[in-house]
Formats: C-alpha cells, structure tokens, sequence
C-alpha cells in the first residue's frame, strides 16, 4: 500500500545519457556559434538530430523508464503550475484539528474567470522543502485538511482541481496513531458526496491510497509519463521477488502507465507532455495544464450536483469492469 | 511444516502474498496441518497449545486468550444462527486481466488457491441470521491470498452494499487482509472506490453497516471500506493498520512500540469504536443491530425499533445469548463492559 522508500533523486535519467550528451555539446556550439554560419549550419544539424533521438527514444520508454520520468526533480510540482498556470492562489491552511500538514496544499485559485478549490499534494523543489514536505507522503492531518476544503468549496459552490504527486501516504508511527487508513478511507467516502465538479490530474506519482485519498473525481487524468499504482514498483519487488533491485520488471507487470490505464478506463483522459517529458521544457507543460484545467471545468459546466454524485458513483461503481462479467444484486 | 508450524516465521509458504505485509505475527491454518495431534506454539504468549483445542475455542488461545485468524468458513458459522446461511455470487471468477507473473503466473496462483480453499475468491458473500435478525454477510478470508482486495472482492463487497441497500438489511463486514492485491494493479486499487462508492449510496438511502476488523487487517482495506462503516469493532489483541509494521520500522528505523497497531492501541487512539471478544460477538452484533434499527430507513420512529424485529429477537429465546440484556462487563480481556453499562437495562 503505502511507500517505503523516498524519493531517489537520479542525477539524469539512465535512458537520456546520450540525450544529455547532446544538449550539452549543443549549447556549447551554440555559445561558439555567434555569427558564424559554418558553426550555425552545425547547430541546427545537431538540433535536429537531438530531436529525432528524443522522438526515437521517448517512444520507446519502458514503464520503469516512465517512472523514472515521472520522479525527474526538474519535473514541475503543483506549486510550479499554481505560479505558472493560476492567475489567483490564495493558500487556506489547516485541518482545524491537528496541524497544517505541508505535504499538502489547499487553496482558492483562478484562472481567467474560473475559480476553483485546489487540493494537491507537495514535494517541494530544494532539499529543504523536500524535507519539510516528507517528499510529498502526507500524514492523516493532510487528508484532512483536504476534506476540510473540500467539503468548503462544495459551501461556496466552487469546483475542485486535485494534482496528485505522491510516492504514497506517510508510514509512520503519528501517521498510524492519528488514523492514516481512517483518513483516506473517509476522504474516498466523502468524495462521493461531493456536489460540485471534481477534476482530478495524476501530475507526477501516483502512489497507492495516498493518491487515491484525493482521486476521487469525475474527471481522472494523468499527465503523459506520469504514473499511478496500487503499490511502488520498489515495494512491489521486495514483495514478490524478495529482491528491491527488481523494480523495473514489477513496474511493467503492474501496468502503471497512462496508456495502459486509459485502455483499462480508469483515466480518462492524457494530458501530453512536451517532446523529452515535462522536466524538458515546464513553462510549455504549465501551459498545457492551464488550457486543460480550462476545458475539463468547461465539460462539467451545467451539471447539477444530484447528477454530479449518481455519475461519480455509477463511474467508480463498475470503473475497469468488463460488461456482464459481474450479476447485479439479486 | 514443522509441530509448532504456526509461529511466526512459519508464514512465507508465498502463498498469503498482499499488497501489505500482514503475513506476519499470525497463524497460518492450512488444511494439511489439521489433523489433530498437532501442537502448536502460540504467537501472542509463546506457550505450546494443543491445535484442536484452539479450533474447539473458535480459534483463540487455551492460554491467553489470543484471537488467531478465524477461516472464512468457520467465522460464517460462528457468526450465524444454524440454517440461516445463504451464500451469494460465489460463482464469481477472479481474472489474470494484466497477465501478471512474478515467480508464475497469477492465473496458476488463482487456480492453485481455489482448489486449496475449495472456494472462488477471498470474500464469502451472503444472508444469513444474527440471533434472529437478518444481516447481509461479508467475511474476508485470510487464507485465500492473504485475504487480499482485488476486482471479485470488491465487486461481491459493493454487491453486499446493494443487497443491503435493496433489503433493507444492516450490512456485516468482516476483514482479515494483507490489503490491494498488487497482481491486479491499479484494478485493485480502484476497489477502495468501488467499494466506498456503493456504500456511499448505502448511506444515503439509510442503511447501517458494522465492520469487524480481525487480525491482520493492513492496507486498502483498512483505507476503504472496513474505516468508514457505521460502527467500526475489533476483535482483542488484532493488528490494524495502514502501513504493516515491517515498512513502518524500516522507514522510520527505529523499534515499533509494544503493543503499536493492536486493536487496544487504536481503542485507545480512538480509531474503533469497541473491542468485542468473540465470544461475545454475536451478542454484540444482535444489540447493535436492534438499535440500528431504530434508523429512520428501517422505518421506525426515534429510539424505537419495529415491531418486527423484537418479535424475531425474541422468538430467538431458544439461544442461551440474551441478546437485550447486559452482558457482563470484563476489561481484562478487552471485553465491552464499557458499553454494556449503556444498555439502559
Ligand atoms: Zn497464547
């Protein structure tokens, strides 16, 4: 269920290393180059070769390689996308209960003319940050300071945007104490009676119930590489192949990948990521979710809540389940 | 296996595999080991115990009490008055729908699994009478696949909600599970919805459930639907949690606290709502019951159960349980005395 391990920052994925041998010779040319045309006919030869290499190679990502993408430190966070996508944030802290869990963030944004609830989960970009957020593993406090503003915006008849980017919930001795399992547990329930849109994006991991703890939504999306899966492929390894080291053959056994979980109808939609991944290019990643944000708000428009809580549960009542495989209740 | 087989460390047979690691600190009852003659050590006090007897004590310690993990089969019928049982949807099939293969295919697991239980899938399903009164029954065995929660056991839990929801029935629950079954991948995690989905409208149409949380419960059943029934009960000394103890100790890496995630910790944390012994489980269920029927979606005024129902608790006089009296207050053994003394009578 939950994760054991933090996140491992790579220095640069192990599938890029030509890649980023070739972007690092580019910007040296491109340095030289000035106004020399010699070296510009160069330059432009070596872009357009880095391209076809990243075309070549993101095609062909495992599903390991994707999730390696997904854990890219330079990948935008959900802090990224409220400066760079929202025209408005205001930060609401705290469960009311207990504490302001900061693997966790919560607040009132817009964009354009449309205000929503945000609820997503945080990492943190420096070290520091990383450490305050426990990596994005949020402890039950979180989950419900995540109700809490929930269940406001539902008062205030805003719809909800949840960004999921979690490695899984905190496993820990307080996290156990105050109800870790109670808190997801009572945040899926509650979801379900949300009458207001909810929009959920699989922005980076999507790790177990602690991503699902905010992922009940009528609309589930995940971002190009991100990934979403009942358990971490390192945790699933050391399970079943008593051996940690065998994560990428449990991550592409667990069919955590976008494509494989829209064929299963549990995502709904993909958002595309820049050529290269996210990481690559985030000022065109945060474009794309702004646009994104726009036109999923945009496709629940006119729904009353009624009709909002009966699609949301029929959609999760036989979610991924082939027709006439299951008998209806006698 | 060897005579005192059902120590701890007995229980890597590879076959009680879950998305948590609640295989440990619990007995393992395979049907192999069952003859009599057999004696046992127990995991909770260390003292060697004779294994019939423990069947004979519904499962639970001759010494200390323990409550070990109770058969599917066995805690249907511990639960349920005699002849009342009716089983539903046992015919549905677990599928291997992502070809998942670790040491060999899920597929051959499942099948090995269903010809070593004798049944279809981890949830047994169904109606049945508690001292008179009609419930709808989930039991989460343990020894099918470590009581894991894949796509059959959340569709027969969400067909329970249904039934109940349809009838008019409380709902009972009862968990013994390890968590998600990863072999489904993301198709079991999205059982923690399906499941809560279902009871949500359960909710809404004014229906009443109970979960019974046995030893081991860890993982997306803890985090669905066993947390958020009307009346949450655990069963003494039972360990439940979210994280099982090994990934907590190896990512905090210290020692786990004496007694840490037992149903006397979560009491005391106030995670459950009552520590009920097993035998007086029924007794409980029944009085819990009766006053979940004074539920506006029963059809009763405030305080007040239907008619009906006190004629069928009391048509049930040929139990020696009285289900309306108080039973005796008895704290060492993490009875419900407390809530006894609430009885009014
Ligand atoms: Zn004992």
């Amino acid at each position: 269920m939950s994760t054991e391990e933090k996140t491992r920052e790579p220095a640069g994925l192990p599938f890029e290393r030509d890649i980023q041998e070739m972007e690092r010779k580019l910007v040296d040319l491109e340095e030289q180059a000035g106004d020399d045309l010699d070296i510009s006919d160069e330059v432009r030869a070596l872009r357009a070769k880095l391209k076809d290499k990243l075309v070549e190679t993101y095609a062909g990502l495992s599903a390991w390689d994707q999730v390696t993408v997904a854990r890219h430190p330079d990948r935008p966070v959900t802090g990224d996308y409220v400066v760079g996508a929202f025209d408005e944030f205001i930060e609401l802290h705290g469960d009311k209960q207990y504490g302001d869990d900061p693997a966790i963030v919560t607040g009132l944004g817009r964009i354009g003319d449309r205000r929503f609830m945000l609820v997503g989960h945080r990492k943190g970009r420096t070290t520091k940050e990383r450490l305050r957020c426990n990596f994005g593993c949020a402890h039950p406090e979180g989950y419900r300071k995540a109700l809490r503003k929930m269940q406001l915006a539902e008062r205030m008849g805003l719809p909800i945007v949840t960004m999921i980017n979690t490695p899984g919930a905190y496993p820990g001795i307080g996290a156990e104490e105050r109800g870790q399992a109670a808190a997801i547990a009572e945040n899926i329930l509650k979801m379900f009676e949300l009458k207001v849109p909810v929009i959920a994006y699989v922005i980076g991991e999507g790790g177990s119930g602690g991503a699902l703890g905010i992922g009940i939504a009528d609309r589930v999306l995940m971002l190009q590489y991100a990934y979403y899966s009942v358990i971490s492929p390192e945790g699933c390894a050391a399970i079943l192949w008593k051996d940690g080291a065998r994560s990428p053959e449990a991550a592409e056994a667990l069919g955590l990948t976008a494509t494989i979980l829209q064929d299963l109808g549990i995502v709904d939609g993909v958002v595309h990521e820049p050529l290269g991944g996210a990481h690559r290019d985030t000022s065109v990643m945060i474009q794309s979710m702004r646009e994104s944000i726009v036109e999923e708000l945009a496709s629940l428009d006119g729904l009353d809540g009624e009709t909002l809580v009966a699609n949301r549960r029929e959609k999760f009542r036989h979610i991924g389940a082939i027709e006439g495989r299951f008998p209806s209740p006698a | 296996m060897t005579e005192t087989s059902m120590s701890k460390d007995a229980s890597n047979s590879g076959d009680g595999e879950a998305g948590g690691d609640g295989r440990i600190n619990r007995l393992r009852f395979r049907k192999k080991d069952m003859p009599g003659g057999l004696w046992l050590k127990c995991e909770s006090c260390s003292g060697t115990i004779y294994r019939k007897e423990v069947v004979e004590k519904a499962y639970t310690c001759p010494a200390c009490g323990f409550h070990f993990t109770m058969p599917g089969a066995d805690r249907v019928r511990h639960t349920l008055d005699e002849g009342t049982w009716e089983e539903l949807f046992s015919e549905i099939e677990a599928m291997d729908r992502l070809g998942f293969v670790d040491s060999g295919p899920y597929g051959d697991k499942i099948e090995r699994t269903v010809k070593r239980t004798g049944q279809n899938e981890a949830l047994i399903a169904g109606r049945g009478e508690v001292l008179g009164r009609p419930v709808v029954l989930g039991v989460l065995d343990f020894k099918f696949l470590g009581g894991s929660m894949g796509e059959v056991v959340g569709e027969k839990i969400a067909l329970c909600c249904d039934v109940a929801r349809k009838e008019g029935k409380p709902l009972l629950l009862f968990t013994a599970s390890g968590g998600a079954r990863m072999h489904e991948g993301m198709l079991s995690l999205m059982q923690m919805a399906k499941t809560c989905s279902a009871l949500s409208k359960l909710n809404e149409d004014g229906g009443f459930s109970i979960c019974v949380l046995t030893h081991p419960t860890t993982g997306g059943v803890t985090a669905s639907f066993a947390m958020v029934c009307d009346i949450t009960l655990a069963e003494p000394g039972a360990l439940i949690g979210f994280a099982g103890p090994r990934v907590i100790a190896s990512t905090i890496k210290q020692e786990l606290p004496e007694g840490f995630q037992r149903a006397e910790f979560l009491l005391e944390k106030g995670q459950v709502d009552v520590i009920v012994s097993r035998d007086e489980m029924r007794n409980m269920l029944a009085r819990l019951i009766d006053f979940g029927a004074c539920r506006p979606g029963a059809g009763a005024t405030a305080g007040r159960r239907p008619a009906s129902s006190s004629e069928r608790a009391s048509s049930s006089g040929a139990e020696q349980e009285a289900p309306s009296t108080s039973v005796p207050g008895d704290e060492a053994k993490g009875s419900s005395g407390d809530v006894a003394s609430s009885d009014g009578s």
